[in-house]
């Protein structure tokens, strides 16, 4: 039963790591860009979303009412302003852009918050459980999976039944094309931007609720989401739900056997999909 | 008309560069301790930073775990004086040995992973190797350990002698890591690296094993990385996995070097890692503003002057001082 209990509490973890990769397998998706400052901007969320509860007494869940706009504001910004002039074949300044990004972020972070670790209170709902069979659920990791679900299927339908989806795809597919078509590839890929990073405001929120945080931790969370996103394959929303699934699993099960492991367990699932399976496990059909 | 790959400048940077050389051997005899340490850590930083840009700068294979390599590197330093018996400098030339036979199976699996996700995989690999040094509870866990007194007694007499060998091994680590990229580059080798990092496709199209030729740059460098960071833990004489896998330390402060320097030049680095430590030395007061600072630069050059410091140098005045390409000399006879 423990180890059923290790599953299903994985299983509800990969909803985080989801989210956490959501946004980079958005943005690599319509840009091809790989943003190294994901995991901090992810934390930056967090961050925004702690002082927004300490400055007006929400609840974290409402502070997403101001986290995900100005989060997705930025995400704007950044793009025009800076990424969208590393954007090209050579594949260094993106990189390395993003990379400066980080170390700018994360150490504004500690210049402003200080490195103690901060925790938004949620109240109840981070204590308050059910029992379904004989297991007991969180509230809060079943409501992290299903905000998840929803986040990624919003995308999905967004992708694939609105105009803005149709415009994602097309520069995606051919951007000198689709800017024949009429369509600003500059303006696309900025709301490409603040789109990922309005998904990346739910999960530093929920980050934030679940664990304890510090400026420093941003790269972990971005290697979380790059295995999630390699795992399930490239390109693929609902894989890399299950990618995030599958990490979550490893890293529960690893932590039942010694919990040194919790990590190790993690990183060691997405090197063996890697040996065997480099396309990842659910790749979308290239032409 | 000539054909030939030396110039005026590169004649005459060999001589200050053997001037330089000459006076840094002799540093031991009118340098200070202070100095000396300093002098120590820029030649390691060099040595990393040259390593580094041969994989970005030549080879495209752009990495952020080389950490991974530097903690290695000092693990084994650790690992083979005090379990093996091995006196620190035969350790330091086993850890090279033992980084590149680590570095052939990585290879294999994250060659998988193309352009920026091959990046974040090695940052991954790192990670993997920071948790499980940190499980090896014979060598200190994730708390570390320290290198035994006897140990370092036994590397020279003295304290001075002791530093000046340190100060002597980060130099000569420098100087090998330099001399050998700029040998390697100017081989047939190289060539088809630098045909490899112009064009991919045509390289393959003349026969380049591409696979292969990035393959044993990534295996070379991860062994001299390895080198490397046993000198800078023989240097601190502590080692923990936080320090030693530090991908701010290792890996960023090195991204910043080359890129501010200029990547893939031979130059860049050198010039990158005397910008860092005036840098470092005037401002690192400022702790985090300071490295925000750094961010900022790094992120300028790469958009405003993407060939960093020696590119902008090179553009206005056609310097190398390091030739490795080939240039044509009208003779005045032949102007005739």
């Amino acid at each position: 039963m423990d180890w059923v209990n290790a599953i299903v509490q994985g299983t509800l973890l990969g909803g985080l790591y989801a989210l956490f990769a959501a946004g980079l397998s958005l943005i690599f998706g319509v840009m091809r860009l790989v943003n190294i400052a994901h995991g901090d901007l992810i934390v930056l969320a967090a961050y925004l979303g702690l002082t927004v509860v300490m400055a007006t007494g929400l609840h974290p869940l409402l502070a997403l009412v101001f986290v995900v706009p100005t989060m997705a504001t930025i995400g704007y910004i950044l793009q025009r302003g800076i990424l969208n002039f590393t954007l090209g074949d050579d594949l260094l300044p993106p990189l390395l852009v993003t990379f400066g990004l980080s170390v700018i972020i994360q150490n504004g972070l500690l210049e402003m918050y200080s490195a103690d670790p901060q925790k938004m209170n949620a109240g109840a709902l981070e204590t308050a459980s059910f029992a379904m069979g004989s297991l007991s659920l969180g509230v809060l990791p079943v409501l992290t999976f299903a905000i998840a679900v929803v986040v990624i299927a919003g995308l999905q339908w967004m992708f694939y039944h609105t105009a803005i989806g149709r415009a994602f795809r097309a520069v995606s597919d051919n951007q000198d094309i689709a800017q024949l078509m009429g369509l600003n590839k500059r303006h696309i890929f900025g709301l490409a931007m603040a789109l990922a990073l309005g998904v990346t405001a739910i999960a530093g929120i929920l980050l934030g609720i679940r664990t304890s945080f510090d400026p420093s931790v941003g790269g972990g969370r971005l290697i979380f989401g790059f295995e999630a996103v390699i795992i399930g394959g490239l390109g693929n929303l609902w894989g890399t739900l299950a990618g995030g699934v599958i990490l979550g699993v490893a890293q529960t099960i690893g932590a039942k056997i010694d919990p040194g492991w919790q990590i190790l367990a993690g990183h060691i699932a997405f090197l063996i999909v890697l040996a065997v399976r480099p396309q990842g496990l659910f790749p979308r059909v290239s032409g | 008309m000539r054909v030939t790959r030396t110039s005026s400048a590169a004649s005459i940077a060999v001589i200050v560069g053997t001037i330089i050389l000459i006076a840094l051997i002799a540093a031991p005899w009118w340098a200070g301790r202070a100095d000396m340490r300093l002098l120590g850590e820029i030649f390691l930083y060099l040595a990393l930073a040259s390593l580094w840009n041969l994989m970005a700068g030549y080879a495209g294979l752009v990495s952020v775990g080389q950490q991974a390599y530097v903690g290695f590197g000092g693990y084994m330093l650790f690992a083979l004086t005090i379990f093996g018996g091995l006196p620190p400098l035969v350790a330091i030339a086993g850890a090279g040995v033992l980084g590149a036979l680590i570095a052939v199976p990585v290879a294999l699996l994250i060659f998988r992973l193309r352009g920026a996700y091959f990046a974040i995989g090695t940052w991954v690999m790192a990670e993997v190797f920071r948790l499980i040094f940190a499980q090896v509870s014979a060598l200190g866990g994730g708390s570390g350990s320290s290198l035994p007194v006897d140990i370092v007694r036994s590397m020279a007499e003295g304290r001075d002698a002791r530093e000046a060998l340190s100060y002597w091994l980060a130099l000569g680590i420098a100087v090998v890591v330099i001399a050998a990229v700029y040998l390697y580059l100017r081989s047939r080798q190289g060539l088809a690296l630098t045909a490899i990092r112009d064009n991919e496709l045509a390289a393959a199209s003349l026969g380049i094993d591409i696979w292969r030729t990035k393959f044993v740059v990534y295996v070379v460098t991860g062994a001299l990385t390895a080198m490397v960071g046993a000198l800078i833990f023989l240097q601190k004489l502590r080692i923990s996995p936080d320090a030693a896998f530090s991908v701010n330390d290792w890996t960023a402060f090195v991204i910043f070097i080359v890129v501010i320097g200029g990547i893939g030049t031979i130059e860049g680095p050198i010039i990158g890692t005397l910008v860092f430590f005036a840098l470092r030395e005037t401002l690192s007061d400022l702790g985090t503003v300071y490295l925000m600072v750094l961010g900022l630069v790094a992120i300028i050059v790469m958009l405003k002057a993407p060939k960093g410091i020696w590119g902008l140098v090179r553009a206005r005045f056609d310097l190398q001082l390091f030739p490795l390409g080939y240039r044509v000399i009208q003779n005045k006879t032949d102007k005739d």
